[in-house]
């Protein structure tokens, strides 16, 4: 409608006559024009940013209700003051804290072993000369695109011959370096580790494990935390795999193990399931609100390297 | 050569171009090491651990799928292509396969519009608060998916579901989304949507970014409204972006998992609904070989399928870009004829 109304006062001034009017009328057109197209770019963007945080508040709104509250119709949608009771709950229910350290101590683990293991391949990649290099590293980039999920059967009965079956390892060690942790660090390393300065480092006399620990690791940081970043999340957001090695050990559960036990035992009461839930998700917020230019950056990155 | 070229060869991102020159220098003796084992050293953790856990599993998945296998009788016997035989009367199957796809299409063609719009909203030098968009679009994709299908399950249970509220507070009926086969599928596409909108937002981002402004400056001379320069500069242009995209997704998606199985929370939880009415492959192969009566020789079979599936859709989408290719080629053929045919008139 309003583009239709939109034209009818500049062409009445334009029809009052002067030059001056004339040029000034499509100007301010565009600018009225384009005064209206930002007010609907921020109106989309911001539904499309609260569509994308509504399921944490909602996780908030049901964590920090009763369950009894929940269930009226129509529901509460604001926050009540049973978080901490259902928070409880949750992390008695099931082995919580146990739960979040399997986690972290696996996530951790994989990330400290990727950034190593593909910072030393990537700078290998990148920077010395060996026979077979161009083909070993076409082939690395050829095994990303085998589907990993699919090697479960006979990866399963591969931990039980290593006596595996239930243990943390069984997790971390298939996880250690990874694909696209080589392939990165590979592109980092090319990108910002300057030749001179290794050269350089050489003629000073450095070991080569001098030089990846004093000249390449130095440069090469702010390019391996995106690649620690994402390892870590994706560690820690794993599921189906240790799902099906750990399921039978719940000492050993991870938090997503953790919180599908919790929905699947207690899906009657959302409370208490949203509250672990919650408190699962937190610690990644924290990560992300740290390091949100990092992984944005990364994400973007990623995209044009890939 | 001298010394100044070799440094501007070194520094080329493709490892492979250096090769070709005629002035290779010995092998090992790049600028950073003098030992010729140590590039074989620092290579090799990758390829012991893929040669574990990558190129063994797949080939003993193979070897596992052409018997009667389970994990309490052990290895059975060997039954050949009995499996994949089986796999092909198998209902519940082709259930699944069918769920697969419906999902998938249900997750990927919405997630890949909205993403190019929102890619183009925010491809905006003038745009206050940049980064506060961006991060509030990734938050979703980098939440668990257990996470994730534990919340949309409550959003879209029967009884006290805030989707069903607002169906009964405008004055229809809840639905029960569970028990329909569409209507849980688009429950948990709307999963998926929600978790890689934001993500493939910013892949298409970066690629618009990478695009000449030169392009559209030309365009805008022309007369083309900005609608005009998205359809026919942009989203052209973007096609590589949005092939790696689709590519992505549609691999990721045939290995659905998580958000079935949880959206099923409670009693019989892997059967994917009561009619299987939201059963995936994965879930299928995981009930088949981690429950009762863990038969891994068929969810072997199982796993072989689904990689060949995912190589089919691979293939499909790269014929489907072929084809745009093509027509591309034959516009601009036309359009070069009808250049020449105005200039010759003009003559």
């Amino acid at each position: 409608m309003t583009t239709l109304e939109q034209p009818t006062p500049l062409r009445s001034r334009r029809t009052a006559g002067s030059t001056a009017s004339l040029q000034q009328g499509p100007s301010l057109h565009r600018a009225m024009r384009s005064v209206r197209r930002s007010w609907l770019k921020y109106t989309i963007l911001t539904l499309a940013v609260l569509v994308s945080i509504f399921p944490f508040y909602w996780m908030f709104v049901v964590a920090s209700n009763s369950n009894a509250v929940m269930s009226q119709f129509p529901p509460r949608v604001i926050p009540g003051p049973n978080f901490i009771e259902n928070a409880r709950l949750a992390i008695e229910g099931v082995p919580f804290v146990q739960a979040l350290t399997n986690s972290f101590v696996v996530a951790a683990t994989i990330t400290v072993s990727v950034l190593f293991f593909s910072t030393m391949a990537g700078f290998a990649f990148a920077k010395m000369r060996f026979r077979g290099r161009g083909g070993l590293f076409t082939f690395v980039l050829g095994t990303m695109l085998v589907p990993q999920q699919l090697g479960l059967i006979p990866l399963f009965i591969l931990m039980g011959y290593f006596g595996w079956v239930g243990e943390l390892r069984a997790v971390i060690v298939p996880a250690m370096v990874t694909a696209f942790g080589v392939f990165w660090m590979r592109q980092v390393v090319a990108g910002s580790v300057p030749d001179e300065l290794l050269e350089a480092a050489r003629m000073d006399g450095c070991s080569i494990f001098g030089i990846v620990r004093h000249v390449v690791w130095p440069s090469v940081r702010p390019g391996a935390a995106v690649l620690g970043l994402y390892t870590f999340l994706f560690a820690w957001n794993d599921f189906l795999w240790p799902l099906v090695v750990l399921g039978n050990n719940p000492s050993n559960h991870t938090i997503q193990i953790a919180l599908r036990t919790l929905s699947d035992t207690y899906y009657v009461n959302y409370s208490m399931v949203m509250a672990g839930t919650l408190l699962s998700v937190l610690p990644l917020m924290v990560a992300f609100v740290l390091f949100s230019r990092q992984m944005i950056a990364g994400a973007m990155e990623g995209a044009v390297k890939g | 050569m001298t010394a100044p070229t070799k440094v501007a060869a070194e520094l080329t991102p493709d490892g492979t171009e250096r090769q070709g020159r005629k002035s290779r220098p010995k092998l090992g003796r790049g600028p950073a090491h003098e030992e010729p084992w140590a590039p074989y050293l620092f290579i090799s953790p990758f390829f012991i651990l893929f040669a574990i856990f990558g190129v063994f599993t797949l080939g003993y998945t193979f070897w596992v799928s052409l018997h009667d296998w389970s994990l309490l009788g052990g290895m059975d016997s060997f039954t050949g292509i009995d499996n994949y035989v089986r796999l092909l009367d198998d209902p519940r199957f082709w259930k699944a396969t069918v769920n697969t796809f419906s999902i998938l299409l249900l997750s990927t063609v919405p997630q890949m519009i909205m993403a190019l719009i929102l890619a183009e909203i925010l491809n905006d030098r003038l745009l206050k608060g940049p980064h506060l968009f961006r991060s509030g679009l990734l938050v979703p994709n980098i939440t668990s998916v257990v996470a994730i299908a534990i919340v949309f399950q409550s959003l879209f249970a029967r009884q006290n579901g805030l989707i069903n509220a607002i169906i009964q507070l405008l004055g229809f009926e809840p639905l029960n989304w569970h028990a329909g086969r569409l209507s849980s599928h688009i429950a948990i596409a709307s999963m998926v949507n929600w978790q890689f909108t934001g993500f493939n937002t910013l892949i298409f981002l970066a690629a618009i970014q990478a695009i000449p402004l030169s392009y559209y400056e030309a365009a805008m001379i022309d007369g083309a409204n900005r609608f005009q320069r998205f359809t026919r500069i942009t989203v052209p242009l973007l096609r590589p972006a949005i092939l790696f995209a689709v590519v992505l997704s549609v691999i990721g998606q045939l290995q659905l998992f998580a958000q079935p199985l949880l959206f099923g929370a409670g009693a019989g939880s892997t059967s994917g609904g009561n009619d299987n009415q939201y059963l995936t492959i994965l879930l299928y192969l995981y009930s088949q070989a981690f429950q009762q009566p863990f038969r891994f020789g068929y969810s072997a079979a199982i796993a072989w399928t689904l990689v060949l599936m995912s190589a089919l859709a691979a293939a499909l989408v790269f014929g489907v870009n072929a084809l745009f290719d093509r027509r591309e080629d034959r516009s601009e053929r036309e359009h070069r004829k009808a250049m020449a045919r105005r200039r010759e008139v003009a003559r």
